[in-house]
């Protein structure tokens, strides 16, 4: 107890008079805090902005590997600039997915067979629909359905985790393997090819040298953008992440929130799938297999913090590009390939440790 | 301080009881909050503070005695029900989201949409950040910049923040579990100059202390718990530490 009892009488009177107790501190706690403001939100920007710099970073350093090894470029070459942007498709849109679930405090780890399974689903169902649909509807038909199935083992996530309190990282190892076996059962254990020539042209199709996928990709990637930065959803994601308590107390029914949020990260991967089997005329059960610890890597890189909290679809668009310059341009620069592993290895631990720091720097409570 | 204690209480508890099985937590207590009244709850660890504010707030159901406000009789079955009738808790963590701003946690479950574009929806972050901004200078706390998370705020400001959602959304009675008990000085006297700007604007105050300082340079009355029952009641400009000390202990 912090009693005294030789307090002065005196200190009463003086507290008691509002003009005393209100005016003093004001003066002092304002401008001190803004001045501290400025420098925390420096440092914050920067760290935001951290995956952009280590791609302009790996660009020129790519630029210059090729300049000086074989009098080549690496980034003035249009071909270059395609590859990658394929190549960074399907883990941009599970990091999308995953975005969202990292900023809640959670984790998908089923992602990855989703999307083999969406991809097999779209396939099948795109093949059944031909006679029936002609070319362009069976396509549109496919994608619906394949999305729609992916969707379900996004729901009994969602099931897992707000209604019976299963840890998301168990509840989506667990779906991981239901969502493989069903993938491959319904692959029959090989690939499954499609043939329908407008999925093909979708697959592989350029608008004005834009690869119809990388147009897909983006407008997708905008709408989520625009769903995490400038709706309620958004903003209750990052509550939740931030604080579960908080958001409850504020009345969002985080159990409703948690069920949309999986279903959300699952059609990020059926939409993957999609686009995998468009551009390969087939569908494999392990498409998104190597693809899963890509989209945990480049939401980190982006700098989301695998705490909750923090991260955007921005960041993660850079993440997942830097992950795909570095895979793309040890080819182009004709390392051997196990580079990539150590590469993107070392980027993800520099990006926790900005992220760290950063913390620590800002972190308005440790300071007091 | 003479202004206070006339007409019909905001809030009543008459008599009121919650045990814990054999554990008398609250005794028949019996205390009243008018507006623009700040009442000290105080008494030694144990005493059934807690516990009284729980019940108040709808955390706890009763297990006798009734809680009127304004008169009328009211129970309530969940937190919610209580803050929906403008008892509002202001509680020890916080209950904010660091990572959002001013504006957002005051309107955190309750956003603000406006339309860009003439027909996308988009959160309304202007009004969100005037509506902070506007509500924070009523608790004569001045900040420039409402674009920063509360995270960069020190433990006053935040504890500011939180008062000042509970004043937006109208809060008639605001109820504090030692809310000075984690803050430096400066800070302390930051948040007792909030409880004085939430008396001057007509709004009831219970806060529990075990600070005399805080309580003699804030409340109006005291009420000073022992084992579950009422040790006392005083106003604050009638009694001494010495004798608030007395009551709590006992002798
Ligand atoms: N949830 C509970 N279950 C059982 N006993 C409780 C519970 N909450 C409080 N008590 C008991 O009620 C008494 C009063 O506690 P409390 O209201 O927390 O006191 P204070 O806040 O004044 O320190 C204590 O004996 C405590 O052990
Ligand atoms: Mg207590």
């Amino acid at each position: 107890m912090t009693i005294s009892d030789t307090n002065p009488p005196a200190s009463t009177g003086q507290g008691g008079s509002p003009p005393h107790g209100a005016a003093a501190p004001t003066h002092h706690v304002a401008p001190q805090a803004d001045h501290a403001d400025r420098a925390k939100s420096f440092v914050q920007r920067v760290a935001d902005l951290r995956a952009w710099l280590f791609l302009a970073a790996l660009i020129i350093v790519f630029e210059s590997w090729a300049r000086l090894d074989f009098g080549g470029t690496f980034v003035l070459n249009g071909f270059n600039l395609q590859s990658i942007a394929i190549f960074a498709v399907a883990p941009l849109l599970l990091a999308t997915g995953q975005t969202f679930v990292i900023i809640s405090g959670g984790i998908d780890l089923s992602l990855g067979f989703i999307m083999g399974l969406a991809a097999v689903v779209a396939s099948h169902a795109i093949n059944a629909l031909n006679p029936a649909l002609g070319l362009p509807l069976a396509v549109l038909g496919g994608f619906v359905i394949a999305v729609a199935v992916a969707a379900i083992p996004g729901f009994v996530n969602g099931l897992l985790i707000s209604r019976l309190k299963v840890p998301p990282f168990i509840g989506t190892l667990g779906m991981f393997g239901v969502a493989r076996g069903v993938a491959f059962l319904l692959a029959g254990g090989t690939t499954v090819p499609v043939s329908n020539s407008v999925f093909a042209t979708i697959g592989n199709g350029r608008f004005y040298s834009i690869p119809y996928i990388v147009i897909i990709a983006a407008v997708f990637v905008l709408i989520m953008h625009y769903l995490l930065s400038q709706t309620r959803f958004g903003q209750h994601n990052y509550a939740i992440g931030a604080n579960v308590q908080a958001a409850r107390r504020s009345g969002i029914d985080i159990k409703s929130h948690l069920l949309r949020l999986y279903i959300l990260s699952a059609i990020c991967a059926g939409v993957a799938g999609v686009l995998y089997a468009a551009r390969f005329s087939a569908g494999a059960a392990q498409a998104g297999e190597p693809l899963l610890l890509d989209s945990v890597a480049a939401v980190v890189i982006g700098g989301a913090s695998l705490f909750g909290g923090s991260g955007t679809i921005l960041g993660t668009v850079a993440g997942a590009l830097v992950i795909a310059v570095i895979q793309y341009g040890l080819v182009f620069v004709n390392v051997e390939p196990f580079w990539q592993f150590i590469s993107v290895g070392v980027v993800i631990i520099i990006s926790v440790l900005i992220d760290q720091a950063q913390r620590r720097f800002s972190g308005g409570r440790q300071d007091e | 301080m003479s202004s206070v204690a006339h007409g019909e209480p905001l809030l009543e508890v008459v008599n009121l009881s919650k045990h814990f099985g054999a554990v008398r937590a609250l005794n028949d207590l019996s205390m009243t909050v008018h507006a623009g009244e700040v009442v000290a709850l105080a008494g030694d660890n144990g005493a059934g503070k807690t516990t009284l504010i729980k019940a108040i707030s709808g955390v706890f159901k009763p297990s006798g005695g009734e809680i009127r406000l304004k008169g009328q009789p009211v129970t309530f079955a969940t937190p919610q029900e209580a803050r929906d009738k403008g008892i509002e808790t202001i509680y020890q963590d916080l209950a904010l989201a660091d990572n959002l701003t001013i504006g957002a946690n005051i309107f955190l479950g309750r956003e603000p949409m406006t339309k860009r574009f003439g027909f996308l929806p988009v959160l309304d972050r202007k009004k969100m950040a005037d509506a902070a901004r506007k509500t924070m200078a009523l608790l004569d706390f001045h900040v420039s910049r409402m674009d920063a998370p509360v995270s960069n705020f020190s433990g006053g400001q935040r504890q500011a923040v939180a008062i000042g959602r509970a004043v937006y959304w109208d809060a008639q009675i605001l109820i504090m579990d030692e809310p000075t008990a984690a803050l430096g000085v400066p800070e302390q006297r930051k948040v007792i100059s909030l409880i004085h700007q939430l008396k001057a604007q007509g709004r009831g105050v219970i806060f529990i202390s075990h600070n005399l300082q805080d309580i003699f340079a804030v409340s109006d009355r005291i009420v000073v718990l022992r084992r579950g029952v009422m040790a006392g009641e005083r106003k604050i400009a009638e009694t001494t530490h010495d004798e608030v000390v007395k009551l709590m202990i006992g002798g």
